[in-house]
């Protein structure tokens, strides 16, 4: 099997709270992981130490063989910044809130980063955004600009966004918690569709269903630490932690 | 003297307004952002430092600041006082300026929200690309309302030159006033000032439409 990421051993504090205690995970390539549980179990930490948003106090975290981190007598040693602008290019993340840029428009929005960042001919990148705002079906938004958007319209843009820049590996954090319920369908139809394609993806969701159905691999965190992890039929239909019977029996109820 | 000639004699100053009032702008604008992002600095000695120095610009007068700047050289160093105080003047009014804008950028510059600055790092912009194509655009169309309320006060504030006797309109209006013993000169001043911040208003009214187009 193929390693795209791998995270050991990461610890994160926050002043004297603990977030992340000693956990690992690992994600194969084309498969879709999803983390649920509680708020302020460190799901969100864990997936913004991920993507570098925050710094891993201690733990590897390795892309595709490549050190991001290394351990080194408990504490985190990040690589040089060569490497992890090397890094950054292998993920995408598309948050809860969006953030677009609000003073592009749709078009530049998703070609910005590939032509300044990448630094790819403006001709090709424009032809692939067009084409990944089809896939979106965004064809027409394209000199819209965000706030001209509905919320599902902006997470589509978002995806469009990190998908342009080609990442092997795309993270969601919350993709849907922004959004009024009738819109989650859409875009919980587009991750459905990535899917589909192979793409690896790692999910910090709430939405139990979604999670049970485009899973490969679902992880169930409670105080920092992975409680139960497996395949989604094991984890969200026959939980065998006390913790995750509770958490998914509230979900529930909801 | 007839009404004319005294608005001839102004007239003459008025080129002088204009430079202070220009010059002032060309220079304390950008030096403001320096200044913003030395008060923003994460180095707490070139922080506090900033912070201080902003704190003493704004909180001593304006009219205060132009005689240092124009005496002090002389009586700290015996440096005689340029005949051109156009220099020592606008140096003065860039100085305080700088500071007033600088407050306004880091306004501006703290008010964006972090998940602009992460999208952007996510994406693998620079710190640089950063600020002047995500950050800097947005902060821009924020503080526009508040810059030109600072520009506004400048047109009028270029009149304290007549505190080291530049000879810019107001204070050859001072002059005629005293000579002639008449509140005229100051009438037509105050037309003057009204008339330039009309046309201020209405050149950052279109900037700020410009900026418009998103929200």
């Amino acid at each position: 099997m193929h390693k795209l990421l791998e995270i050991n051993h990461c610890k994160k504090n926050f002043g004297a709270v603990e977030v992340l205690t000693d956990l690992s995970l690992s994600v194969e390539k084309s498969q879709v992981l999803s983390i649920i549980g509680p708020s302020g179990s460190g799901k969100s930490t864990l997936l913004r130490c991920a993507t570098m948003l925050e710094t891993m106090d201690g733990g590897d975290l390795i892309y595709d063989g490549l050190y991001a981190a290394r351990d080194q007598g408990g504490k985190a040693v990040y690589a040089e910044p060569a490497q992890l602008q090397k890094v950054r290019n292998m993920f995408g993340l598309v948050f809860q809130n969006f953030n677009l840029f609000p003073h592009y428009s749709v078009l530049k929005n998703v070609m910005e980063a590939p032509m300044l960042v990448q630094k790819r001919a403006r001709k090709e990148v424009q032809e692939e955004a067009m084409d990944l705002l089809n896939q979106m079906g965004l064809a027409d938004k394209a000199t819209a600009y965000p706030y001209q958007l509905s919320g599902g319209q902006q997470q589509r843009v978002s995806i469009a966004r990190a998908l342009a820049m080609n990442p092997k590996i795309l993270f969601f954090d919350e993709p849907t918690s922004a959004l009024d319920p009738e819109l989650t369908g859409e875009i919980l139809r587009v991750i459905r569709g990535l899917a589909e394609k192979k793409m690896t993806m790692v999910i910090v969701t709430h939405e139990m269903s979604f999670a049970r159905d485009v899973s490969d691999q679902v992880v169930f965190m409670n105080g920092g630490l992975i409680v139960e992890q497996g395949r989604p039929e094991e984890v969200i239909d026959h939980p065998t932690q006390e913790r995750t019977i509770q958490f998914l029996r509230r979900m529930r109820e909801q | 003297m007839t009404l004319q000639t005294m608005i001839l004699k102004m007239s003459d100053g008025f080129g002088k307004t204009c430079a202070i009032f220009f010059l002032t702008l060309l220079f304390s604008l950008p030096l403001g952002m320096l200044v913003a992002l030395l008060r923003m600095s994460r180095n707490r000695v070139v922080s506090t430092i900033t912070r201080l120095v902003i704190s003493i610009l704004r909180g001593t007068p304006l009219m205060l600041q132009l005689l240092a700047v124009t005496y002090g050289p002389y009586y700290l160093f015996g440096i005689s006082v340029s005949r051109n105080k156009l220099i020592p003047v606008v140096v003065a009014f860039s100085i305080n300026y700088a500071a007033y804008f600088a407050e306004i950028y880091r306004g501006g510059i703290s008010s964006m929200p972090v998940g602009q600055y992460e999208a952007a790092k996510v994406l693998g912009y620079s710190r640089v690309q950063t600020f002047l194509r995500i950050i800097l655009p947005q902060v821009v169309k924020r503080i526009l309302p508040s810059v030109t309320n600072e520009v506004v006060t400048l047109v009028k504030d270029t009149s304290m030159a007549f505190t080291v006797s530049y000879q810019e309109m107001f204070t050859i209006g001072k002059q005629i006033a005293n000579s002639q013993t008449s509140f005229v000169p100051f009438l037509v001043a105050g037309v003057f000032y009204y008339v330039f911040n009309l046309l201020v208003d209405f050149v950052m009214g279109r900037a700020e439409k410009r900026l418009d187009y998103y929200r």
